[in-house]
């Protein structure tokens, strides 16, 4: 299986100071739907800007490493180009534009796709979502949280993308949505072949949907390994999943995280 | 009485072309939140590349207009390439200073190139004026009003259902997300300044026209900024409304109270707007969802 996207030791810094990612390693293989897990500040967001180019913006640097999309650096490519090239980032918190109706949202992700024709590229966005088309006139910022995060996995489909970062999409939503939403991203995968990196917070619902899973913490990949895998190891299991052993619930005072914790970086 | 309608419809004629120059503000701080103080003069350097077509290459005036909406392109592209780019990123205020900057060198430059003298722009419209049921419209400010209108409905048109124009409000709307679409930012700021200063060469003609062309025209252009704010910094819809109700108040309180208060009462009318509603008519702080 080929790779389409390849973070290769990566270590980025923030205003010249604050190091966020101290040597993280990833790879997407094409067709497979790769997640990361890890708590907040432990570098998540931070890998998806590295990768799609937006951390200039931030006044974000990768000091050493290199990302490698279909074999290219991606170095020094600004993000509008990376986006017409196949790699759409879908920003945490949707990003809609509030003002902009439903379809204009739509009509403004076109530019990342280079041969567009519009009907048909609507169309599809509609199909997956219906909810959208109904309210396809109506301002974007009065659009539900779920439906604004429908617009935003919409708007990246209109790219027609060949990957697809996804900022924890389950955030702040009804679980009536996630799961709607979460069935749009498996067929988005299944049926468009987009091969997907997802940030979630939730890690029983990420589960359901990867193949290959990786665990940052402390801006470095602690674990990873098949979701099967991941999902048999004992401190995944506790941290992430919420399992505990031998079904037992546990009291606070028995639990020293850190020094669980510790051994995973050994 | 009987005047009313006949000032009111000189005033909102008026209006018209404050809305026109109106618009080129509130279309550069929509997208690059610069409040451009060199919006006036760059009206002036429009009015004086027409002047210079059509008066003194006396070339036919419709050349002469495509001329000069060809060179105002180039001129808002360049500024915003040579002046305003470079400061990207940098507090709000530089920027605003460097637009002050360039107003004076822009003062200071049609002084040099065409003389500090008044001229009469060369006549474009007809020269009746227009009557409507017996109330005279000096031709100018009629035909003026016209030129404005139609230009801002096309810009609002080319706003609403264009695709650049759909990228220019999404790029107005979020920079980062806009750019995670494709949409080339830095290529939209030019684009905004090069509408904007399309409008303001517009507008430039129609000012010369109605009254005379000097390099100190660009004064209106600050009195314009007060409507701008009246109709809220970021709303066009709010700029086209306001400048009409400046206009009127302007007519009317000339024609009623006295000219000296022409230029005073609009202004008192804004401070009392304002208190009322500090973001302007139609400046939405933000879209709050409940």
């Amino acid at each position: 299986m080929s790779t389409v996207l390849e973070v290769n030791n990566i270590q980025v810094v923030y205003q010249h100071t604050v190091q966020a990612l101290r040597g993280l390693s990833l790879s997407i293989p094409k067709g497979s739907i790769v997640t990361m897990l890890g708590a907040n500040g432990s570098g998540k967001t931070t890998t998806l800007k590295a990768i799609s180019g937006l951390l200039h913006l931030e006044n974000g640097d990768i000091t050493s490493g290199n990302i490698q999309f279909f074999g290219k650096d991606t170095r020094g490519t600004p993000p509008h180009k990376l986006v017409r090239k196949g790699l759409f980032h879908v920003m945490e918190g949707r990003r809609v534009f509030e003002e902009l109706s439903v379809e204009s949202n739509l009509i403004a992700a076109t530019y990342a796709d280079k041969e567009y024709k519009k009907n048909e590229r609507l169309e599809e966005v509609y199909s997956y979502f219906p909810r959208l088309e109904e309210r396809r006139r109506q301002s974007a910022g009065y659009l539900s949280g779920g439906e604004q995060q429908m617009l935003a996995i919409g708007r990246a489909l209109i790219a027609k993308p060949k990957v697809m970062l996804l900022d924890e999409p389950s955030l702040g939503l009804a679980p009536i949505l996630v799961n709607e939403i979460f069935e749009a991203i498996k067929r988005i995968n299944a049926e468009n072949g987009v091969s997907i990196l997802l940030v979630e917070q939730n890690a029983a619902l990420a589960f359901s949907v990867a193949n290959y899973g990786y665990i940052i913490e402390h801006g470095r990949v602690a674990l990873d390994g098949t979701i099967d895998k991941l999902s048999q190891n004992t401190d995944v299991q506790e941290f992430y999943l919420g399992i505990e052993k031998h079904g037992k619930s546990r009291s606070f005072k028995d639990v020293k995280h850190y020094r669980r914790r510790k051994r995973w970086l050994s | 009485m009987e005047f009313l309608l006949e000032v009111s419809l000189v005033g909102l004629a008026i209006g018209g072309v404050y809305a026109l120059i109106a618009v080129g503000y509130s279309l550069v701080y929509r997208t690059t939140r610069v409040v451009n103080f060199a919006h006036g003069n760059m009206m002036m350097f429009g009015a004086y590349f027409f002047f210079t077509f059509a008066a003194l290459l006396e070339l036919h005036w419709s050349i002469s207009i495509i001329l000069t909406l060809l060179c105002a392109a180039f001129f808002g592209a360049g500024i915003e390439r040579l002046l305003i780019r470079p400061m990207l990123g940098r507090p709000a205020i530089s920027i605003v200073m460097v637009t002050v900057g360039l107003a004076s060198i822009l003062h200071g430059g049609a002084q040099m190139i065409w003389s500090a003298e008044d001229f009469f722009m060369p006549q474009i419209f007809p020269d009746a004026p227009l009557v409507f049921d017996g109330m005279y419209i000096p031709s100018n400010t009629a035909y003026g009003f016209l030129v404005a209108v139609s230009a801002i409905i096309i810009l609002v048109l080319v706003f609403r259902f264009t695709r650049s124009g759909i990228a220019m409000r999404a790029t107005a709307g979020d920079q980062i997300a806009a750019s995670t679409m494709g949409i080339n930012v830095p290529s939209m700021f030019s684009l905004t300044w090069i509408y904007a200063s399309l409008t303001s060469a517009l507008a430039g003609i129609v000012v010369g026209s109605i009254t005379t062309l000097n390099p100190s025209m660009g004064i209106i252009g600050l009195s314009v900024l007060a409507v701008v704010i009246l109709g809220g910094l970021d709303s066009i819809f709010g700029a086209i409304l306001a400048g009409l109700i400046v206009g009127w108040i302007e007519a009317v309180t000339g024609f009623y109270i006295g000219a000296a208060f022409k230029d005073v009462v609009p202004f008192i009318v804004l401070l009392g707007i304002l208190i009322l509603r500090p973001y302007g008519l139609f400046g939405t702080p933000e879209i709050e969802r409940l």
